[in-house]
């Protein structure tokens, strides 16, 4: 057995993953910030009297349930294990610092993609069709993988006080999701919110969903996919070299 | 042979105050090496820094023929760690904690499950495995720390203030585990400022001051050296002549306390055969003969410039 082989440390991280499920899913600020939050926002919106279709807005709200809950876990991790010490455990075993943060990433994702399902299963329950099941997918394993390592980009600062990261999170997910064309449709943004919607990698995935559920696109499907890996590659290997360099700061 | 840990001008800075100090030392393989200094002197730096923790700023560290900074996770799969603080999980129970244990060290299932049923029992947590660790003592929590640490069989342990703030129990239990480790082969890398465990347990002990390593030597050796001048305490079963005494070869001044005479030498080992050469010519039995060396104590005391403070 070589520990450092990639298929050891990729082992390891499941260990990792499943050690996160176990202890972080049901922490309250993940409860929170995963699921109850992209909910209200849904309601309020719902309820606001706009004259949407239903099909825009439960698109919507899957991808805003998608960037909440895999943004949700991976930020918190870092701050909480460095405030209990945990992570020096983890540091003295080992694993690399990338097999750590793909650990978490894993966990990160998988409650993304679990409550996001549940999210499809209403929209189908209430009626709406699914027309591209593949491109829905894709669309969310890709999304899901990138809005982890965003989540993990955000908890690069070396703080261990978590509320402090979540402040930082919310204070760039919250624009994101009202530039992204969820709950303003792109064709309807101006000028200047179309040029900061396609900075957004939510755009390109809430025009996915609403490819898969309806049809009807604002970027042509290769772009979005394109897109969403681009955002995906470049957000992992920041998230992988800003830990290196920071995660000793913890300790 | 080349040591098990062989730090090389082993430097860590924090801003402008440099916490290590171009240490450099050797443990050798079987051996308990004692790591002593005041707070703040630089021993659990070092210690993060030879466990790959923390980057070092300076020099170089092998650890088990590994380089740490080139080869970290070859090294730590050879080595266990006991941190200065209990950093369990405290969300799981103590099985999980050894399980997840398992999994990081690449342990099959089988082996970390006998592995795991062996320590807790060794170490009296076996019937609370399953409760979670939020709710155990800190004699526990620390029981559980090293069996985390001792899972995967370590060739090299690294513990920092081990016994720190533990019941007399805990203390016991722990130190009885760390001689057994060491009779089999075990090399112990131990932070301490016990210096009573140190002396009982190390086979030598390393004194850091200000980031400096300022002694490194067996703990006889160390309480012998601090001073040039030896005292012995000697009673003989008869009364004899102080002067008889202080003209003997080695020997620089002897003064009687109650029934035993204070001799005073500068060196201990020719003062000692021409007291019994003595006692021989003149038909004495001797009673007591002690070797009065400081305390190791004295010893850290003195080395790390703590005794002109008090």
């Amino acid at each position: 057995m070589n520990p450092a082989g990639t298929s050891e440390q990729i082992r390891r991280a499941w260990a990792i993953a499943k050690k996160d499920i176990r202890i972080y899913y049901l922490k309250g600020p993940v409860l929170i910030f995963g699921i109850f939050m992209p909910v209200f926002l849904f309601l309020a919106f719902f309820m606001g009297g706009r004259q949407l279709p239903l099909a825009f807005l439960l698109s919507g709200l899957m991808g805003m349930t998608l960037f909440f809950t895999s943004t949700a876990v991976s930020p918190a991790i870092f701050p909480w294990e460095g405030q209990a010490k945990t992570l020096e455990r983890l540091a003295a075993c080992p694993v690399a610092i990338e097999t750590i943060v793909l650990g978490d990433m894993i966990a990160s994702i998988l409650f993304g993609i679990g409550v996001t399902a549940v999210t499809l299963l209403i929209a189908l329950a209430l009626g709406l069709g699914l027309l591209h099941g593949i491109v829905l997918g894709s669309a969310v394993l890709l999304a899901a993988v990138c809005f982890s390592a965003l989540g993990m980009l955000i908890a690069v600062p070396p703080t261990n006080v978590p509320s402090n990261i979540m402040m930082l999170s919310s204070l760039l997910k919250f624009p994101l999701v009202f530039i992204s064309g969820i709950f303003v449709p792109l064709e309807q943004m101006p000028a200047w919110g179309l040029y900061l919607a396609v900075c957004s990698p939510l755009t390109y995935f809430t025009d996915l969903v609403r490819y898969s559920f309806t049809g009807a696109h604002y970027f042509p499907v290769a772009v979005d996919i394109a897109a969403l890996a681009l955002f995906t590659l470049v957000f992992t290997a920041a998230t992988m070299h800003l830990h290196r360099r920071t995660m000793p700061r913890r300790m | 042979m080349p040591g098990v840990i062989e730090a090389a001008d082993l430097t860590k800075v924090f801003g402008a105050i440099t916490a290590v100090d171009r240490v450099s030392f050797e443990v050798r393989e079987g051996e308990i090496f004692g790591f002593l200094g005041p707070n703040g002197a630089g021993k659990t730096t070092t210690t993060r820094m030879l466990t790959g923790v923390i980057p070092m700023d300076g020099g170089s560290a092998r650890v088990l023929g590994h380089d740490i900074r080139r080869e970290p996770v070859q090294a730590k799969q050879r080595f266990g760690v006991v941190p200065e603080t209990s950093n369990a999980y405290v969300d799981l129970t103590a099985w999980q904690n050894l399980m997840l244990m398992g999994e990081l060290y690449g342990l099959d299932r089988n082996r970390a499950n006998e592995r795991s049923r062996d320590l807790l029992e060794t170490l009296g947590l076996y019937e609370r495995r399953d409760q979670k660790v939020q709710g155990y003592s800190k004699g526990m929590r620390q029981r559980l720390i090293l069996a985390l640490a001792l899972l995967h069989e370590p060739e090299l342990l690294f513990l920092d203030e081990p016994t720190s703030g533990l019941d007399v129990q805990s203390t016991q239990m722990i130190l009885v585990l760390l001689r057994a480790l060491n009779a089999d082969g075990t090399t112990i890398f131990l932070t301490t400022h016990n210096m009573e465990e140190a002396n009982r347990l190390c086979d030598r002990i390393g004194i850091i001051r200000s980031g400096r390593i300022v002694a490194i030597d067996a703990p006889e050796k160390l309480k012998t050296a601090i001073d040039r001048v030896h005292r012995i305490e000697v009673s003989f079963d008869r009364e004899i002549a102080g002067d008889l005494l202080s003209g003997l070869a080695g020997i620089t001044g002897a003064g009687r306390t109650g029934d035993k005479w204070q001799i005073t030498a500068e060196d201990q080992d020719t003062a000692i055969r021409s007291l019994v050469s003595f006692s021989r010519q003149e038909g004495l039995a001797i009673l007591t003969l002690n070797t009065l060396a400081p305390s190791l104590d004295e010893v850290f005391l003195r080395l790390t410039g703590e005794e002109e403070r008090l």
